[in-house]
């Protein structure tokens, strides 16, 4: 029905060096040919063009600008940026819930938070699950990927198919998951009773490691077709050139990948990562569903422990400063991932 | 530029597209073993991202007798509705109202707010890169760090604005109104991108207004933007979990909560689980399939445009 922009993108000037084009990864014979990469989390690349302004009343222009901009940017103000302020002037304080006296405390609270083991235990287990499903989903999704990119038939018809997960509601994803995982009438310890004898019975959300393993395992479940979908359309986006030429030389499957294939889609690969590393740190639904962090609080992840801190112990000053230790630390992995994969991909 | 300039350029791109998957062909020769284990790799790979969605739905029609048995049988005796029925009765129905309501009012409002917005940072530039960069980095930030702050917020509001409260529709459309916002107006302002300026500018030659371009020119050629970012929002508010389930108890809850409402049983409700999930899947899956041109530009926030 709406098969590609009306209109191509008008062509940047003053840009970085000609991005490789890209489909959808649905259909080759269609495929959107306006595409281009951009350097999403870097809008700098894309703004610093000096745009095509309309007719010169530019005072009017600004002044029209703001009126459009100003619902969006109150709402923001008000549900975005305020919260967070508050959110530090509750970390200076002692805000207990159950007690009335909110005392300011200076920096105790970051203080006691860095000497929190439940703290680190929680960020061990995020970090954990974060890596070493993002690994997985990286690794299978490439695979799949590459396996399905020269079958345009076949893929039409796949990758609805292999996209269904990323469309579960997560909170469904998670019950399903629990369902197979359970030790008695699970699906997961039938097969595996199927093929190591019926003595067997792992209780997966039971202890700590398989736990861990269970949440990584249901996550790229979830999140390899994403991947997938990503390096399918960049890998297709490649230019058949350089793939002849490289037959010519005779290159075999290996060389043609190392060579040609993961460099010309760095930048994808990049950004796709840095989403996915975003998006899988927020990990809450699933410790809800599986485990609510137990045995004891092994399995708690980042988030879910700052919710219990803040609804189940009233903390909310304590709450709020371990949250901001978690946005600082997350910033500065984000912007050395940035500075070391992104800025500079672009060049080199 | 113009049309059939644009026009030949689309043509050319089409062409080397078309010709891509040949090319990688013949890159490779072709060999019978190699084929065979590719299609069963890629057959696994189906079985292992399908085989979790048919449990649960299968699931949804089993009977107890059918699921808390061991071995667990794979196709249910005798199919029931009866899961669907209680489920909605008890909860279903009101969880579902809720999350219609909650997720179509914050689709519409940051639509409307993201759009003009997104025009403004798209033709007249407004705030500059820093702005724009900053409006992103609003999304960028874990929903868990502005839990504590909104409880506290929602009760101190909601005791002069009842409907913007703690268990309320409102306070939830609000929220979720402003986390759309930041990739509402990331997409739609590289849609607006693409629509040609000329066709403004003459518009507003001929004695248009800012506004009047806006609607009946910039607005109808981004159209398809429109509805892929629409369901995106509308799919993030249907699905969110951690807002939900903090800031409701009982009268606004959504679907994914009364659906965690179940995790705490062992096996005893899981026919109802499953009955709520399948309802609460089912819209977003109709939607997904209704706009998967656009997947790979809205999961990435236009990181790859598709």
């Amino acid at each position: 029905m709406w098969r590609r922009d009306p209109f191509p993108p008008p062509r940047r000037r003053g840009g970085t060096r000609a991005r490789p084009r890209v489909d959808t990864g649905v259909d080759p014979g269609e495929m959107d040919e306006t595409v281009e990469f951009v350097a999403a989390p870097d809008p700098m690349q894309r703004t610093n063009i000096s745009k095509p302004s309309g007719p010169s009343f530019s005072g009017r222009n600004r002044r029209d600008g703001w009126v459009l901009v100003f619902p969006a940017l109150l709402l923001i103000l008000a549900m975005g940026v305020y919260p967070l302020l508050y959110s530090l002037f509750l970390a200076f304080h002692q805000w207990d819930l159950q007690t009335p006296a909110t005392p300011f405390i200076g920096l105790d609270n970051f203080r006691a938070a860095l000497n929190d083991d439940r703290l680190w235990s929680a960020l061990k287990n995020t970090w954990v699950i974060v890596i070493v499903g993002i690994c997985f989903e990286f690794i299978i999704g490439l695979g799949l990927a590459l396996l399905l990119v020269d079958l345009p038939r076949l893929k039409r018809f796949v990758v609805p198919i292999f996209i269904l997960p990323v469309m579960m509601v997560p909170i469904v994803v998670g019950l399903t998951w629990r369902m197979l995982w359970d030790n008695q009438y699970g699906a997961i310890n039938h097969v595996l009773r199927m093929i190591f004898g019926d003595g067997l019975n792992i209780i997966w959300l039971g202890q700590t490691n398989t736990a861990i393993i269970a949440m990584i395992i249901t996550q790229i479940w979830q999140w390899t077709p994403f991947m997938f979908v990503v390096l399918l359309a960049a890998i297709s986006a490649v230019s058949p050139d350089l793939y002849e030429a490289a037959a010519l030389d005779g290159a075999n499957f290996w060389n043609t990948l190392k060579d040609i294939t993961l460099p010309s889609i760095r930048h994808i690969i990049a950004v796709a990562i840095l989403f996915r590393g975003l998006d899988a740190f927020k990990i809450f639904d699933l410790v809800y569903i599986f485990t609510q962090g137990s045995p004891g609080t092994t399995t708690e992840t980042a988030s879910w422990y700052i919710y219990r801190l803040g609804f189940q112990f009233f903390r909310m000053g304590y709450a709020s400063a371990i949250s901001y230790l978690i946005l600082i630390m997350l910033s500065i992995v984000a912007t050395i991932y940035v500075a070391a994969f992104i800025r500079e991909g672009g060049k080199a | 530029m113009r049309a059939d300039v644009a026009e030949a350029q689309m043509a050319q791109a089409a062409t080397i597209a078309r010709d891509a998957p040949i090319a990688h062909r013949s890159a490779r020769r072709k060999r019978p073993f190699l084929s065979i284990l590719r299609y069963s790799t890629l057959l696994i790979a189906a079985i292992f991202f399908l085989f979790p969605i048919f449990w649960i739905v299968v699931m949804s029609f089993k009977l107890p007798s059918d699921y808390l048995t061991r071995p667990p049988v794979w196709i249910p005796n005798e199919p029931t509705l009866n899961h669907y029925r209680t489920v909605m009765e008890t909860k279903g129905w009101a969880a579902l109202e809720n999350s219609v309501v909650i997720a179509t009012s914050a689709t519409a409002l940051s639509l409307i707010a993201g759009t003009l917005a997104a025009y403004s940072l798209a033709r007249l530039n407004t705030g500059g890169k820093h702005f724009a960069f900053w409006l992103l980095s609003q999304r960028m930030m874990p929903p868990v760090v502005l839990i504590v702050p909104y409880f506290l917020m929602l009760i101190d509001i909601g005791e002069h604005v009842s409907f913007l409260g703690l268990d309320q529709r409102g306070s939830l459309i609000a929220i979720y109104t402003v986390f759309n916002l930041p990739f509402i107006i990331w997409l739609m302002r590289s849609y607006f991108d693409g629509v040609p300026l000329e066709l403004e500018e003459s518009a507003m030659v001929d004695g248009s207004t800012r506004i009047g371009v806006f609607l009946k020119i910039a607005l109808p050629l981004a159209l398809p933007g429109l509805i892929a970012t629409g369901t995106f929002a509308f799919i993030f508010s249907w699905t969110e979990f951690l807002f939900a389930v903090v800031l409701t108890r009982t009268n606004a809850v959504t679907l994914p909560v009364a659906i965690a409402g179940f995790s705490g049983s062992q096996g005893s409700n899981w026919g109802q689980a499953s009955a709520l999930a399948v309802v609460a899947t089912a819209p977003i899956f109709v939607l997904s399939l209704l706009v998967q041109r656009h997947f790979v530009r809205g999961l990435t926030l236009g990181a790859v445009r598709g």
